[in-house]
């Protein structure tokens, strides 16, 4: 008995929306909330559908034919594996983006920290020129790039050498940006107090502002390996050829040729790879300001406490 | 002595970094397009001062993209195109930056990370999912006859405009919902409390105070998207192979890697970037007039 009394409710109410709905689908949030959803499945979705394709037992990426790992080892030819172009895609992206990693990060973070800090003669050009990498178009940084090692510094040969040199390029300014916030939300007060208990500046910038500066560079690490991994026209117009073209650049190709599903299947692992980046870093973010959002709870309950 | 120098020396490798890698080598490419060619070997002479420079290069680009000259259909095709996708963008990402920052509720967070998503996912792989729905037995084209829309598997991928436009849409969006969603949710509440308060109806009080509130997000993320899609020529290469879809990037890549013209690709890419730093000064001019009338509350 009582169940149907509670439930009769829901069901009128929901009958009532669905009405509610029918007569007047603009009514505030109604159609946004389908056009939203609508959205999120037209941007996923598609990315999905590749993913499945990658696990497909046929060489179509069309119609789907039953569930096989053979386009990541199974196939003794096509797959990942064992097929030297995409094994030797792989290993270069994630060459690259480990060397990105490594150069960019301890050049951004140092650039950050002096450009919010250095205020004299030469600070606002440096400034500018942080944020230029930022909006060029890829292709003329590509170009730019090209030309620079074909005709000033032609002792840097094409390939790995140049693609690193290109990749740290377009990263700095990200990682910059990424710790350059983080250094604004803390402030000086900390390295002011270690200045007063007679720090100096370099121990206080070794013993107060890095500490707190991990989770930022921890970020700028996963987003650098991130868009390392995912760059196409930079490893492009620097590769030379053969084992130096990277993932993107395999997949381009064979979407100009014909795709087998192996190509859907490197792109499948590029993919995990990237996001389980991206999630340690977060999981590292959270490890690392956990001190710091305990101390801030503590803080607020000190203050309550107070105030009570 | 050593506390002026301190910071200075932080910024300096990353700083030094980016003029030998960055500001030297658009040097490289604006000499090579005021250079000229080896008549012999056909290589490009760059010269590197500019009381020598040579205008040819640059001139005859300027007349084949002018009216009439032969790169002009490209010229012209890629602001269409890119106006196109601009203006699908906007339709599109409006009402779900809008959504998500003011309506969402509990569903903020997720709907936040469902739409960072995608620009975690690389850019090719995107591209590569599309290629895969709109192959001519593709899911796409099933669909579609199969609901008897079309009554033939239509070539999606043999040179539509349409394809491309729809491409550009779906790799940049993301660009374009983020920073209008942080301007959307950065609008305090209390001043559309004050619009519906002082009789202001729902759809006034959005088009006189949340639209004027968002515009700079808006074109935040319109010059986030048009600057990289007036540089892009692969997601033309990837869903269309026709020329006749072929965007002015096409153009760059054609003439370096394929034309064996790097002197004439050089000198589109100074014009390239010409203009869109002129599209990027006219937004900076707009955001600092914005900023001027709005008073700072």
């Amino acid at each position: 008995m009582s169940t149907i009394a509670e439930r009769r409710p829901t069901e009128f109410s929901l009958l009532h929306r669905l009405r509610g709905w029918l007569r007047n689908p603009w009514g505030r949030p109604r159609f946004l909330v389908a056009f939203t959803w609508l959205y999120v499945i037209w941007s996923l979705v598609p990315v999905l559908i590749a993913v499945q394709f990658s696990f497909n037992a046929t060489r179509s990426r069309t119609e789907w034919q039953g569930f096989s790992t053979r386009w990541y080892w199974g196939d003794p030819v096509d797959s990942v594996w064992h097929d030297p172009t995409l094994r030797h895609a792989a290993l270069q992206s994630l060459k690259l983006a480990a060397a990105d990693v490594v150069v960019a990060v301890p050049l951004g973070v140092l650039l950050a920290i002096g450009l919010a800090r250095w205020f004299g003669w030469g600070s606002k050009p440096s400034n500018f020129l942080m944020l230029f990498p930022l909006v060029t178009p890829e292709i003329v940084m590509g170009v730019s790039l090209l030309l620079v090692f074909t005709h000033i510094f032609t002792f840097v040969p094409f390939g790995t050498p140049a693609q690193i040199l290109g990749h740290v390029t377009f990263s700095i300014s990200y990682v910059v940006v990424i710790v350059r916030s983080r250094l604004f939300s803390i402030g000086r007060q900390y390295e002011e107090a270690a200045a007063d208990l007679g720090a100096s500046p370099t121990t206080a910038l070794t013993r107060v502002l890095l500490p707190l500066l991990t989770p930022a560079i921890v970020a700028s690490a996963a987003v650098v390996f991130a868009i390392s991994l995912d760059d196409f026209v930079i490893s492009q117009w620097l590769s030379s050829g053969g084992g130096t073209d990277t993932v993107p650049i395999v997949i381009y190709g064979a979407t100009r040729a014909a795709p087998l599903p192996s190509t859907n299947a490197i792109a499948t692992i590029m993919m995990v790879l990237t996001l389980l980046s991206l999630f340690l870093a977060y999981l590292g973010w959270r490890v690392f300001s956990r001190e710091e959002r305990r101390a801030e709870a503590g803080a607020t309950q000190t203050i309550a406490a107070f105030e009570i | 002595m050593y506390r002026r120098w301190l910071w200075p020396g932080f910024a300096f490798p990353g700083v030094l970094w980016l003029i030998l890698l960055f500001a030297v080598p658009f040097y490289a490419v604006v000499a090579v397009a005021f250079g000229s060619v080896d008549p012999v070997l056909l290589q490009p002479v760059p010269l590197w001062n500019p009381l020598e420079w040579n205008v040819g290069w640059v001139s005859e680009v300027l007349h084949r993209l002018a009216p009439g000259g032969n790169l002009s259909g490209v010229a012209v095709r890629t602001i269409e195109y890119v106006a196109i996708a601009l203006a699908l963008s906007v339709l599109i990402g409006y009402p779900v930056a809008y959504y998500i920052a003011r309506h969402a509720g509990r569903m903020k967070n997720l709907l936040l990370v469902l739409i960072i998503l995608p620009l975690w996912i690389s850019y090719l792989m995107r591209m590569l999912a599309w290629v895969n729905l709109l192959a001519p037995e593709g899911y796409v084209n099933r669909f579609l006859t199969y609901t008897h829309v079309l009554s033939q598997p239509r070539d999606w991928l043999g040179g539509q405009p349409s394809t491309v436009i729809l491409a550009l849409v779906y790799g940049y969006i993301p660009y374009f919902i983020l920073p209008l969603f942080a301007a959307l949710d950065r609008i305090d509440r209390s001043h559309l409390e004050a619009a519906r308060d002082l009789g202001a109806s729902p759809w006034s009080t959005f088009r006189t105070v949340t639209l004027p509130l968002s515009k700079a997000g808006i074109l935040g993320g319109a010059v986030l998207i048009t600057l990289p899609m007036f540089g892009d020529y692969y997601t033309p290469n990837i869903v269309s192979q026709a020329p006749t879809t072929s965007m002015i990037g096409n153009q760059i890549d054609f003439y370096f890697h394929y034309g064996g013209q790097p002197t004439i690709g050089a000198a589109i890419t100074v014009v390239l970037a010409l203009f869109l730093t002129a599209l990027m000064a006219y937004y900076m001019w707009t955001i600092h007039r914005a900023a001027r009338e709005v008073p700072q509350v």
